[in-house]
């Protein structure tokens, strides 16, 4: 049968999904092909699609939020305060005059940058103290994990108010407080991911080779753990943006005029019976956002652990 | 007298638990001569994985710990041996195999970029050199199409194929002794077969010796020049695999061949030995056996047996040789035993 296909995918150009790994002409162009795997599960659960089109929604909303409207967000305008939706302001104005579509189009831009930035922060920090706990344990693993532990007794929230607190509200703040209170996530996850490899015996067989530990962690170790990395980024994007539109609507992360989802929510507040659409649009928004980062992760999970394949 | 490469002088590999330490090797003696193929037995739990990665350095530390004893690899003790020295040796001059080939192979690469990354390691050689040389290898090993095995994943093999892609990783850079580990233990029969006729074609060709870790007599009795039987952490017996499949001296290796089916025979029940193998412990009095023994006596519970030499260059652990020693030094000293 492989031999079959082998020819059938002779001309390269003819390769589709997984027949690939049967060229051998130049044996590593994938090194990463069993994710191809995980990509076809993906494409076939249909929550996992509604979450990748709502975040595509979303990063397009963003990009072109210029194109879109013909008001910049900040663009006060009286005489049209808290209008209702219409064929003129789709969402309606708020407290200021401001056209809610446009700043919605704007803050997509805030929240998908906080989320990036904030779970790369994490993810980075994480993976590498959590590989540094897990691969080398005894005092260093008892000391990163104590760390982890004692940022991990705090409600994330509060943890995020004190740190902002601390160095000031602003923007970059909350981003930088989001991304130290997932770090403990990524950190513990990376722990364990690396403590139960490390007993695996390609593991072992690599040092009975006379493997490097640092090339056993960076060609082995890491690797093997990408999948769960992948899963927990996606839904903790979900969660930091989450996190910095709570932070938004205390007062503590971006500042007026962005357009920040949470912020809005703060400011439209006091106007939940006069003009509801004020908070309706920036309330959905983070909902859908959060909705469709979970749904993607959950597909992922569901795409990248081997006991869930039928 | 052959080279002997490889020589354990009274090893004791300790595991520090929270229920006290642990002699798991307990004074082990051996030695590996070039290109002969020895094989360590005894039931689950004797030390004999805990010898072998003794020897490779690759006991987890903590809770083990190479105590005392000495480790000569061609003239130079591994258990003082650098890090940077075993990284050397390691896949070099000793390679190990292991028992479980479905797990052996890191699932996320193919054969020819695991192959590769085990020839580079050692091997100063360009990309394509070492491809080649990975092909050599697969070729060498057996493995049908191995052109295209190279760029395949582990999971797309059988378990007898990854475990002869594992022989052929461990021999990639020729080494001087490979450990086998229950190589064959995972497989089924057919396959434990050519297993074993590969490592003894290697072995006549390219003169490795080979350390093979079994608790299968059938498996030593195919391919091992030399026996060694471990009981609970120590040696009880060792000497030619003829001699000692035909004439096991000690009770323990007796019970071991006794409780063998027999192809020719009948019989409704097996035999086994009585009792299970005790846990290493420290401070243990008298021969370790000595509770399941048939010949036990009281000397046994009192005393520690050493390895007394017998003829034909055995060994055996044993007192009731200790008698036959002094008979044959006419020192006979009876009133020991009375």
């Amino acid at each position: 049968m492989n031999v079959e296909k082998k020819e059938k995918t002779s001309d390269p150009l003819e390769e589709n999904s997984s027949q690939s790994r049967y060229m051998n002409d130049d044996e590593d162009v994938k090194p990463f092909s069993p994710w191809k795997d995980a990509f076809k599960q993906l494409r076939r659960n249909r929550f996992a699609v509604a979450g990748f089109i709502i975040i595509v929604f979303f990063i397009l909303l963003g990009i072109f939020a210029p194109l879109l409207t013909p008001y910049p967000y900040d663009n006060v305008n009286l005489a049209d305060r808290l209008v209702a939706p219409s064929s003129e302001y789709w969402l309606g104005t708020d407290d200021a005059g401001r056209d809610i579509l446009t700043r919605i189009a704007y803050g997509a831009r805030i929240s998908l940058m906080v989320g990036f930035f904030a779970v790369t922060g994490a993810l980075v920090f994480g993976t590498l103290l959590g590989v540094i706990a897990g691969y080398y344990g005894r005092w260093i693993d008892m000391l990163i994990s104590r760390i982890f532990d004692i940022l991990l007794a705090f409600p994330s929230i509060l943890l995020a108010i004190a740190i902002v607190a601390i160095i000031g509200p602003s923007l970059e703040n909350a981003l930088i407080a989001i991304a130290i209170i997932n770090i403990p996530i990524f950190g513990r996850l990376v722990r364990s991911r690396v403590i139960s490899l490390r007993e695996e015996e390609y593991i072992m067989a690599a040092r009975a080779q006379g493997m490097k530990n640092g090339r056993i962690l960076i060609h082995h170790i890491l690797p093997n753990s990408v999948a769960p990395i992948i899963v927990q980024s996606t839904l903790s994007f979900g969660t930091a943006i989450l996190e910095a539109a709570a932070l938004g609507f205390l007062g503590l992360g971006a500042e007026p005029p962005d357009p920040e989802w949470g912020a809005m929510l703060a400011e439209a507040r006091g106007f939940i019976q006069l003009a509801p659409w004020t908070l309706i649009a920036p309330g959905v928004s983070i909902m859908l956002v959060v909705l469709g980062f979970n749904l993607i992760g959950d597909g992922l999970r569901d795409a990248l652990d081997p006991k869930m394949k039928n | 007298m052959p080279e002997t490469i490889l020589e354990l002088n009274e090893l004791h590999t300790h595991f520090f638990t929270d229920n006290g330490e642990i002699p798991a090797v307990d004074g082990v003696s051996l030695s590996v001569n070039k290109g002969e193929v020895v094989g360590i037995v005894g039931e689950s739990g004797c030390g004999k994985s805990v010898t072998s990665l003794s020897i490779m350095q690759l006991i987890p530390q903590p809770p083990g710990k190479i105590v005392s004893g000495e480790i000569n690899f061609k003239g130079e003790n591994l258990a003082n041996s650098s890090n940077k020295r075993m990284k050397q040796i390691r896949g070099n001059e000793i390679s190990m195999i292991f028992q479980e080939p479905m797990t052996s192979l890191d699932p996320l690469f193919t054969i020819g970029n695991q192959l590769r990354e085990a020839i580079q390691l050692h091997n100063k050689m360009s990309k394509k050199e070492a491809s080649d040389r990975a092909l050599d290898m697969l070729e060498m090993v057996g493995i049908p199409r191995p052109k295209e095995v190279l760029s395949e994943y582990p999971h797309q093999l059988s378990g007898g194929m990854r475990q002869r892609v594992m022989i052929a990783m461990a021999m990639s850079c020729d080494p001087e002794i490979l450990i086998a580990d229950e190589p064959t233990t995972a497989l089924d029969v057919t396959i434990q077969a050519q297993i074993l006729d590969l490592m003894k074609k290697l072995n006549q060709e390219k003169d490795t010796a080979i350390m093979l870790i079994t608790h299968d007599l059938g498996v030593v009795a195919e391919i091992c020049d030399r026996v060694v039987v471990m009981y609970s952490g120590q040696v009880v017996e060792e000497g030619t695999t003829r001699e000692i499949l035909k004439d096991p001296k000690h009770p323990y290796s007796q019970g071991l061949i006794k409780s063998l089916p027999k192809i020719h025979e009948r019989e409704q029940k097996l035999y086994s030995i009585p009792g299970t193998v005790p846990k290493p412990k420290m401070g243990v009095k008298g021969c370790r056996f000595a509770q399941r023994c048939p010949m036990a006596f009281e000397r046994c519970f009192q005393e520690d047996p050493e390895l007394y030499p017998l003829e034909n260059n055995r060994r055996s652990r044993c007192f009731l040789y200790d008698d036959a020693k002094r008979e044959v030094t006419e020192n006979a000293n009876a009133d020991i035993r009375s």
